[in-house]
């Protein structure tokens, strides 16, 4: 299919330019394949990394674990909510992979396994969703931006973050992550747009689980795939395999590798599926059958790399044991610093506002304060 | 005060290399306004940055640029045509130091603007200041003179809190007698003025209002009433003792501006004098402010905006024999 094919573009709007006017003849490389990219189970699955590979496998089993424990913390109320991304692993692990030191991570709020993945601690990853405060950890520290709960907002982050670099001549490359629905939203418009005509060093990455919510993608969007939206926007589109962390990593190493090389945006559409509600406070059989889940276990993305890695011998029982084993310890110690109390500071209400406290807001602690105090009296 | 705008901005970029201005048209054109002229020829377009026409996009790349160090000074081109970039100011800039408990103060100023009295058509003209000052994590500052238009945005443009900087459109073209080879210092953001001493009865108000309460307070003089006008120059954080001082030697108090009055930044004032002034009040605080209705067609603006008649009248108004 080449640009011109494309719905919506029609000759009416060619008509109207001016002769000096021609379309961009480099056009055609921007469109993404017409079915995911696939390395397990294919014949480019002869050129796996081993040691990757295993690595790759060591984090989606603990991120399976990681899903596990903080769902089940929910339901013993630790955690106020959690959206789950079991089925998503291979996204977000790929994702957190493929980034160096100083590269920065853009998550959604649904993303606290990527920022796990790339190091930050389990505990303070959930601080957001346990309730204690907004953001656990230093941004700046981790290089990781808080998890965004409006949905696409950090996309322009990521760009202007990367942009800034770019001026500041620091070899730093932004990775976003957004969901299908974040797709429909303006943020991520103009976030891709900015990128594209800067030529920022970002890679943009949507999880396309199926749904928002509730809402089937069928009623997001009409465009083929979300990947052909880069078109548009003058910069390339991938359409991958999410549950196939093999080729996410290679597809995000490419798209990165472009972006520090100074080759600007990519947008990646990672065709995946959310096995579980989407939060513990959503109810999926409402809007989605039995049928379709099962359809999907048999593509776990677990269970796709441990096959592959087995059949080649890249991994044995052994190492599949000594794997579930770490999980399970990351898992422990993920319960045990959960099952501490958090200490909550009521000054910090006031504390962070602005670099220098107000009078409005001295008053007001002051005032909280006192409440406190006659508290403790009681 | 357009001049004395565009030598802030050209001051604090000499100085500081990670101030950078974006917006729609800022570079080439040198704004709707032509407040940021010459700014990209004197420190390239990286340094002034026209960008793509998207205005939550403009001030979310902002973020990230604040994120990674940088000061933007980022141009909403109009009041009523910064409302798609809200969702970004109140979720994000407002809030990114408080989530990230200090740790990611974004030090951004965004210049709005505003206000009507230029003849606009609609959506050129809006008083927007209540939508800012109801979002806690924000600086809201508006200069009425020409000093302050440098002042204060020198002072924003160093302030570590994002700082929405109101312009008054309607005040650009004013002369006044600044020197711009000697920018007179000028107390920072936060600090109410009293720009007229008087005793009858205190005119609170700020940006496109203050010179026309010093022309009321003129006009007063020939009713016999000798009033103290205060520029609050800051709306967050309120100067409230500046104000207050006032009020108790006055003992009468009107709020001008140009806003509606319905859930406007009168009716915070007028509430916050009431509170601490209450047994030095010969009368009830007043207010005068534009009509709670859509900024109206050009040849309307003026039965809106308030005049000095209007001021007059309800200064009468605070004799108080109910
Ligand atoms: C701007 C905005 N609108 C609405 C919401 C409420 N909301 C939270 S998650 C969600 C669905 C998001 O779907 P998608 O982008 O596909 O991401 P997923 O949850 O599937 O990871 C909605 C509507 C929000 N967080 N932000």
């Amino acid at each position: 299919m080449t640009v011109q094919e494309l719905p919506g573009a029609g000759a009416s709007h060619r008509s109207t330019q001016p002769p000096a006017w021609s379309p961009r003849t480099d056009a055609a490389p921007l469109l993404p394949d017409p079915e995911p990219y696939r390395v397990l189970g294919t014949e480019a699955a002869d050129r796996l990394d081993p040691e990757l590979m295993r690595r790759c496998y060591a984090e989606l089993v603990r991120g399976r674990r990681y899903n596990a424990q903080a769902t089940a913390l929910t339901k013993q109320g630790r955690l106020a909510v959690y959206p789950s991304t079991v089925g998503q692993e291979a996204c977000e692990i790929a994702a957190a992979l493929v980034l160096e030191e100083q590269d920065w991570l853009f998550p959604s709020y649904r993303d606290t396994l990527a920022a796990v993945a790339r190091g930050l601690d389990p505990v303070q990853a959930l601080t957001l969703l346990r309730g204690d405060w907004h953001t656990g950890y230093d941004p700046r520290e981790h290089r990781i931006a808080p998890l965004s709960t409006p949905l696409a907002t950090q996309l322009p982050h990521a760009v202007g973050l990367a942009h800034a670099a770019r001026l500041r001549g620091d070899d730093v490359v932004a990775l976003a992550m957004v969901g299908d629905g974040g797709t429909s939203e303006g943020d991520f418009h103009e976030a891709l747009n900015f990128a594209a005509v800067w030529q920022a060093p970002v890679v943009f990455l949507v999880q396309n689980n199926g749904f928002a919510i509730s809402v089937p993608l069928a009623k997001q969007t009409a465009a083929p795939t979300l990947a052909h939206k880069a078109v548009g926007y003058g910069m390339p589109g991938r359409l991958v395999d999410g549950n196939d962390v093999a080729a996410m990593h290679e597809v995000l190493s490419e798209a990165v590798r472009r972006a520090r090389a100074g080759g600007g945006p990519t947008l990646i559409e990672a065709v995946t599926y959310r096995m579980e509600a989407h939060t513990n406070a959503d109810d999926a059989t409402r809007y989605r059958g039995d049928a379709e889940v099962e359809a999907w276990k048999a593509h776990d993305p677990v269970d796709l790399l441990e096959r592959e890695l087995t059949a080649r011998g890249i991994i044995d029982e052994a190492a599949i044991r000594a794997v579930r084993d770490d999980a399970e310890a990351m898992a422990a110690a993920l319960r045990e610093g959960m099952n501490a109390d958090p200490v909550v500071d009521p000054t910090d209400l006031f504390a962070h506002v602005y670099a220098e406290q107000t009078d409005r807001l001295r008053e007001q602690a002051a005032m909280l304060r006192a409440e406190l105090e006659a508290e403790g009296r009681e | 005060m357009a001049q004395a705008l565009t030598r802030a901005m050209r001051d604090a970029m000499a100085e500081d290399p990670t101030v950078h201005v974006m917006g729609e048209d800022v570079g080439t054109l040198g704004g709707v306004f032509r407040i940021t002229d010459g700014l990209a020829k004197e420190f390239g377009e990286e340094r002034c940055t026209d960008t793509p026409l998207a205005e939550a996009g403009i001030l979310g790349a902002a973020v990230g640029m604040a994120m990674y160090g940088l000061r933007p000074v980022v141009e909403m081109q109009f009041d009523a045509f910064a409302y798609p970039a809200f969702e970004q100011l109140i979720s994000h800039v407002a809030k990114m130091r408080n989530r990230t408990r200090g740790a990611m103060p974004l030090p951004i100023t965004i210049r709005v603007p505003y206000g009507g009295g230029i003849g606009g058509v609609e959506h050129h003209c809006d008083s927007s200041e209540a939508y800012y000052v109801a979002t806690p994590g924000l600086h809201v500052v508006t200069p009425a003179t020409v000093e302050d238009a440098y002042g204060l945005l020198r002072a924003s443009i160093a302030s570590d809190d994002p700082v929405v900087f109101l312009e008054p459109k309607r005040l650009y073209w004013s002369k006044a007698d600044w020197r711009p080879e000697a920018p007179a210092a000028v107390p920072g953001i936060g600090k109410a003025l009293v720009r007229r001493t008087g005793t009858s009865a205190t005119l609170i108000t700020y940006g496109p209002s203050l010179p026309v309460c010093l022309e009321a307070a003129e006009a007063a003089r020939e009713e016999g009433w000798d009033l103290e006008v205060v520029d609050l120059r800051s709306l967050v954080p309120f100067d409230e003792d500046t104000v207050v001082e006032s009020v108790r030697r006055t003992g009468r108090a009107v709020v001008v501006h140009e806003a509606g009055g319905f859930g406007g930044p009168g009716a915070e004032i007028a509430a916050r004098v009431t509170e601490r002034c209450f047994h030095h009040l010969e009368a009830p605080v007043l207010r005068v402010t534009g009509f709670d209705i859509p900024y109206p067609p050009p040849m309307l603006e003026k039965h809106h905006l308030p005049g000095v008649d209007r001021i007059l009248d309800t200064v009468a108004r605070l004799q108080w024999e109910n």
